[in-house]
């Protein structure tokens, strides 16, 4: 007979135990040396479904400390299904304090954006990460991709950006733009919109990248060089919107389209809530 | 007017409430219970301790309740349970030639030593709805042998004999542990047959009949399927001998596939191998198709398959993984889609320009050169 009465409680600090948490950790130190290259680590189950974020999890699990206040954000909001969620899983086995304002958090688990508050020394970013491997999608094998960064043979990455240009007039990439990171690696920055590339050049946080299900992890350490990958007579240029947010007026943010009727209705409004909602407040 | 999305964390509790509900299903009948899914469901059970790699009846009886059934939530809600838990000790090599046969069949020889043993099989039942348990008839008791079956030679040991058939040895290396180290391909056969072993039984029986249609063709007999039990035994460092530590069912197949050989071998049987917890029957001969399919490149074969490719075949095998990203899909893709949505917009209104004027490069969009 198994006892199992305890089954909800008993689990470690931040639910891995300490030598999983030692083993991240280790794996986070080596992807710091080596910055934008994939690092793979014996990724747990864990009480997520993969692809919803248990690479970050695992990540955000071996950082955290009782001390640290914690934010998670899905899409930029911190009150979607899936941050809050993880928020809750992270309050129930770390009972650590969360937060949603950028500023006050230690370590900040995203999924698709970067806040638009610029990050500070000492903070901790956290993706989450879907397929970490940029070049994946123009070669499926992960023996050739290994052997691809290990020449640092980038060329076909840049064809399939010309290919774009060719067919379309622009690259159409918008999201898990390719970046290089210190000039060495190509990187997946995962799935943030390319608006947010501009935020991981030179940053004064850490950013740290998890993938579970993949079994990767990769980091990009405070105050690197971090450039979008384009040509010189097609510069890298982010989205534009042609009105602000509707609701705080910003016009330097990346906005969410909200429609509002079914007769074409619709109207714009930051992704990054906790921003736009301080916005609001000042101008109170 | 636009109000924000809030208010998740009150819609959570009320869906898992209500999934609760709907679990339970009618209070007219009586709750089924986690020892009525361990004893009645089994075949059920197998799969679901297969898949998730823990040989645990009960707490995959549980896991098939609490996920209503569902076979691939059961095997995660296993899995990550599994996860969890200590390594306390490493087992020896299970020895499943001492089984205690329950079931055992070949379809190369007529007549094997020990005999065919049909065991409980639903081969040869006629597929006819049995009305008389929607009645709640009472199951006559089976029919008893006066004596426990002897432990059977497997029957590829026979072929092994006269070298027919490639012989395989421990090299002793230790295993890659697939459940504490990333994948790192191209792996070896070891690993490889791990990956199967918890790999999704749909998913390997598509690959295995992929493989009988003609794509990495490896013309199988089903050597020898077998299925009972295997002591599970430890090294004690006080003890000389191994310690015995329990019981557990498996299935075993051994298939014989078609020769090869060189100027330098003899021409010789291969061979594919499956093992899964409990009664298992198809997804070990589905793996034992597979195993021998991804043998092809060590066999010299051409790769013309897609079951022969091991990257594509092992990183997708896995349900809770493909599940997983597959779900992932309901998750709010809001930006993204957004950042598709302008440029879609874009490339639309420069197209619409360009049909005015046709004369115009694509590439200088005047729109696009001051952005």
């Amino acid at each position: 007979m198994n006892d199992y009465s305890d089954a909800t409680t008993g689990y470690n600090f931040a639910y891995l135990d300490e030598q999983t948490k030692r083993m991240i950790r280790r794996g986070l130190l080596k992807a710091v040396a080596i910055p934008g290259y994939q690092v793979p680590f014996g990724g747990r189950e864990m009480p997520m479904p993969y692809g919803w974020g248990t690479g970050g999890m695992q990540l955000t699990a071996s950082v955290l400390g009782q001390d640290d206040v914690l934010k998670v954000i899905d899409q930029g909001a911190d009150d979607t299904t899936n941050a809050v969620s993880i928020r809750a899983f992270f309050e129930r086995v770390a009972g650590v304090t969360t937060t949603s304002a950028t500023a006050e958090a230690d370590v900040i688990q995203t999924r698709h954006r970067i806040p638009e508050q610029p990050l500070r020394q000492g903070q901790i970013l956290v993706f989450q990460v879907p397929i970490p491997e940029p070049l994946r999608f123009i070669e499926p094998s992960e023996e050739e991709t290994r052997l691809m960064h290990a020449l640092e043979e980038y060329g076909v990455m840049h064809v399939k950006l010309y290919e774009d240009i060719a067919r379309h007039g622009h690259i159409a990439t918008t999201y898990a733009y390719p970046v290089k990171v210190d000039g060495r690696y190509v990187t997946d920055p995962s799935p943030i919109p390319k608006f947010d590339n501009p935020k991981l050049h030179m940053a004064e946080a850490l950013m740290l990248f998890g993938a579970g299900r993949e079994k990767r992890l990769y980091a990009i350490p405070p105050y690197t060089r971090v450039e979008s990958l384009d040509f010189e007579d097609h510069p890298f240029e982010v989205q534009q919107w042609e009105e602000p947010c509707a609701i705080c007026g910003a016009r330097d943010t990346f906005l969410d389209e909200v429609i509002t009727d079914d007769r074409g209705g619709r109207m714009f409004v930051c992704s990054d809530t906790d921003y736009c909602q301080s916005r609001r407040e000042e101008v109170a | 007017m636009y109000v924000a999305v809030k208010g998740g964390e009150q819609a959570i509790a009320n869906a898992h409430r209500w999934l609760a509900d709907r679990r339970r299903g009618s209070r007219e009948s009586a709750e089924l219970e986690v020892a009525q899914v361990e004893g009645q469901l089994r075949l059920a059970v197998a799969r679901v301790m297969a898949e998730a790699s823990l040989y645990d009846p009960e707490l995959a009886a549980l896991a098939i309740k609490q996920a209503s059934g569902d076979m691939v939530e059961a095997v995660f809600l296993l899995r990550a349970y599994r996860t969890t838990l200590p390594r306390l000790a490493e087992t020896v090599p299970l020895d499943t030639a001492a089984m205690h046969i329950e079931r055992r069949v070949s379809a190369t020889y007529k007549d094997i030593p020990g005999g065919q043993v049909l065991g409980p099989t639903y081969d040869y039942t006629h597929r006819l709805l049995d009305f008389l348990q929607l009645a709640k008839g009472e199951t006559p008791t089976p029919v008893e042998a006066e004596e426990m079956l002897a432990t059977c030679p497997q029957i590829l040991e026979l072929l092994d004999d006269e070298g027919l058939l490639e012989r395989e040895a421990d090299d002793g290396s230790e295993p890659y542990d697939i459940t504490r180290d990333p994948p790192d391909f191209p792996v070896d056969r070891a690993t490889r047959l791990q990956m199967l072993a918890r790999g999704d039984e749909g998913y390997l029986l598509a690959l295995g009949y992929s493989t009988q249609r003609g794509y990495g063709r490896n013309h199988p007999f089903a050597g020898e399927i077998r299925l009972g039990r295997v002591a599970v035994e430890i090294e004690v460092e006080e003890c000389e001998v191994p310690m015995c530590i329990g019981e557990i069912e498996i299935s075993e197949c051994q298939m014989i596939n078609q020769f090869g050989g060189s100027r330098e071998v003899a021409p010789q049987f291969t061979r594919g191998y499956g093992l899964a917890f409990g009664h298992n029957e198809r997804k070990t001969m589905a793996m034992a198709l597979v195993d021998r399919a991804l043998r092809a490149e060590e066999l010299g074969e051409t790769p013309t398959g897609p079951a022969q490719q091991a990257e594509f075949v092992l990183a997708h095998a896995d349900s809770v993984e493909s599940a997983g990203f597959v779900s992932h899909l309901k998750l709010p893709h809001y930006v993204d889609f957004q950042s598709e949505l302008e440029l879609l917009r874009r490339l639309r209104r420069e197209h619409a320009a360009r049909r005015l004027q046709p004369d115009e490069q694509p590439t200088t969009a005047p729109e696009e050169q001051q952005a």
